[in-house]
């Protein structure tokens, strides 16, 4: 197999928000991945993970508390204002809520046209066509364009959102739960419409979300996420054949199955309490208080993320025990 | 029972193959929509304009507006003219509001001291728009110890006594138009920049505004695309309902005697000069504060109408 060629590389991200005296949100804390040109990463964990912080800060929304995120072989924190503008017309993000992510006084032309007047690559005519040729590759037609977003049912302002982000020809999208706010039968058509564009436009995604079967449809490689830190990291049949981190079978087991026979026999893996703040947290492994292998080393240690077998990664200490 | 009546409509209407055809859908595609676009300016109008009270006060004020600068070219009158031999004459064909102590046409003057009432009004309420919404705006955006140090001196600012400061203000810089604008305005913009600051607050985590950031978009833009548009409706509301408030205490301060200097006059002042005469002559009274509360009024009414117009919940 060809050596792929790396996109974006985060080294070590970290993302704290202070949230009074001494107390410290470690939302992302430490972590590490590579997405290749044109392949898809998913991103899953449950709600308050730093799923949607994590996208943010690869984008360069929120300043990094630590570590790097190299886009293209630069690292995209330390850029001027003029290279910042650069990076932003190459990549895009897509948002989770699409009724805050549309600025209800605007037309939808002027919504997608945004990042073109921001560039400057289309002007008058051109810049029309533009806009409906994009409402049109996103399912919606040229009459919509001079519309106002209140206009619009969910499932068509997400279009317009991916329709502002594709405007401007981006290489690298993240997509921050671009499908958790609309119901099932719009979540399919907005999958396969963003499948498609990357098929046709070569696109690279970020794609983070926490309906893993969703995740699985769309993505090459899966990361796991528990609170602020990457658990594990697979090729995404890989993952969801054979998981190897405790917390991420518990996760894989709670995929429903279109099948009550089989729906009837599976053994779900139940997680005993909740999920811990975030602020503050204690030293080593952040599963270990909800973990039923969880032994002295695991509250003492912060486990590496470690190649267990090649491409697949996993932070865990027992992880050999385990799959014996 | 249900076979019975079933019988019975079919035997008396019978349902032949011809009433019945396929309607169709005349190419209607599924992702049209039937209303006409509004712009979002145009809708507010639409909702003001359904409100009947609000739409009453508009037509109020339009008119006290016309009457202000009409009213003494059709009386013909001037307002400083003193005629003595004409001292405290009632309402008649000649003088329609009568005329005061000292025999001047109080209609004419009515109208005049209006102007000067309303443009205190609009003016106080202008500086307070400017400096509330760019201090506001400024500590919103900044945050951090720019915003805690804004907003300190704000509450200072804010519990100072306005009537000692009118008093003083008014002992330093004389008693003219600008000095009574500029103490009023002086510590009415609290109120506006706390509230922009709160609206600024909330809109700049909207999503919107993340995306134009990650559209490349600088801080100029950010906001005069996205936080002032979101934010103008509000300040709208805000500046209707306090021009009645400063016309309101300008008429207080003249009343007791911090306003404008004869020989200008105002509404406040009109009042004053009217409650000395209240026991026998009623209608120098009167006729001013009817003007005010006709303002005032129409101000408030437009200003309801105006925030439920821009109210998004109500929005159909």
């Amino acid at each position: 197999m060809a050596e792929k060629e790396v996109l974006i590389e985060v080294k070590d991200l970290k993302k704290y928000f202070n949230v009074g005296k001494k107390a410290v949100l470690k939302a992302v804390d430490g972590v590490n991945f590579k997405i290749y040109k044109g392949e898809t990463l998913g991103l899953v964990g449950e709600s308050g993970c730093g799923k949607t912080t994590c996208g943010k800060t690869v984008m360069g929304l929120y300043e990094a508390t630590g570590g790097q995120v190299i886009f293209d072989g630069v690292d995209i924190h330390s850029l001027n204002r003029k290279e910042k503008k650069e990076f932003t017309k190459r990549a895009q993000i897509i948002f989770q809520d699409p009724y805050s992510s549309l600025n209800p006084r605007m037309t939808v032309e002027d919504i997608i046209g945004e990042g073109i007047d921001i560039h400057g690559l289309y002007k008058g005519e051109e810049r029309r066509k533009r806009i409906h040729h994009l409402l049109e590759l996103v399912g919606l037609n040229k009459e919509h364009a001079m519309r106002f977003p209140h206009e619009f049912s969910g499932g068509q302002r997400q279009r317009i959102g991916i329709a502002r982000a594709l405007a401007i020809e981006p290489e690298f999208i993240v997509c921050d739960e671009p499908i958790s706010a609309l119901d099932v039968s719009i979540q399919a058509q907005v999958v396969n419409l963003l499948i498609k564009l990357q098929k046709d436009l070569g696109l690279t995604y970020l794609f983070i979300a926490h309906d893993l079967s969703m995740v699985k449809h769309i993505s090459d490689r899966v990361g796991v996420m528990y609170l602020g830190n990457m658990v594990e990291f697979a090729s995404s049949d890989e993952l969801y054949a054979e998981p190897l981190h405790p917390y991420t079978k518990a996760l894989m087991s709670a995929i429903p199955i279109p099948d009550p026979q089989a729906e009837k026999s599976k053994k779900r893996i139940p997680i005993q309490g909740e999920i811990p703040s975030p602020i503050n947290p204690k030293p080593g492994c952040r599963f270990a208080t909800r973990c039923k292998y969880a032994t002295e080393e695991c509250k003492q240690i912060t486990p590496e993320l470690k190649e267990v077998l090649p491409g697949h990664y996993v932070a865990c200490h027992r992880t050999e025990e385990l799959n014996q | 029972m249900v076979e019975n009546q079933k019988k019975i409509i079919e035997e008396n209407i019978p349902l032949t193959d011809d009433l019945f055809q396929r309607v169709g859908t005349k190419g209607l595609s599924g992702e049209d929509i039937g209303k006409k676009s509004l712009t979002y300016w145009a809708d507010v109008w639409r909702r003001f304009h359904s409100n009947k009270m609000a739409t009453l006060g508009l037509i109020l004020l339009i008119l006290v507006v016309i009457l202000l600068f009409v009213g003494p070219i059709i009386s013909g009158k001037d307002y400083q003219f003193i005629n003595a031999s004409i001292k405290n004459t009632l309402p008649n064909s000649e003088y329609w509001f009568g005329t005061d102590d000292m025999g001047r046409d109080l209609f004419t003057r009515v109208c005049v001291g209006g102007r000067i009432s309303i443009y205190i009004g609009l003016c106080c309420t202008l500086v307070m728009f400017v400096i509330g919404a760019l201090v506001g705006a400024l500590a919103g955006l900044k945050g951090g110890i720019v915003d805690d140090l804004i907003m300190r001196c704000c509450e200072f600012i804010g519990n100072l006594p306005y009537l000692i400061i009118v008093v003083i203000l008014s002992m330093v810089m004389g008693r003219s138009l600008f000095s009574l604008v500029f103490a009023m305005s002086l510590t009415a913009w609290v109120g506006t920049a706390r509230m922009v600051r709160g609206q600024i607050l909330q809109i700049k985590e909207q999503d919107y505004v993340q995306a134009a950031k990650a559209l490349g978009a600088d801080t100029g833009r950010i906001i005069i695309k996205h936080l002032l548009p979101n934010t103008l409706g509000i300040i709208m509301v805000d500046i209707t309902m306090s021009v009645p408030g400063f016309i309101f205490s300008e008429a207080f301060l003249s009343y007791i005697g911090l306003g404008v200097r004869p020989p200008e006059t105002s509404w406040g002042a009109l009042a004053s000069a009217g409650q000395q005469q209240l026991m026998f002559y009623p209608y120098q009274l009167f006729f001013p504060c009817l003007l005010i509360i006709i303002t005032i009024l129409s101000f408030h009414l437009i200003g309801d109408g105006l925030s439920d117009a821009l109210d998004p919940k109500l929005r159909q």
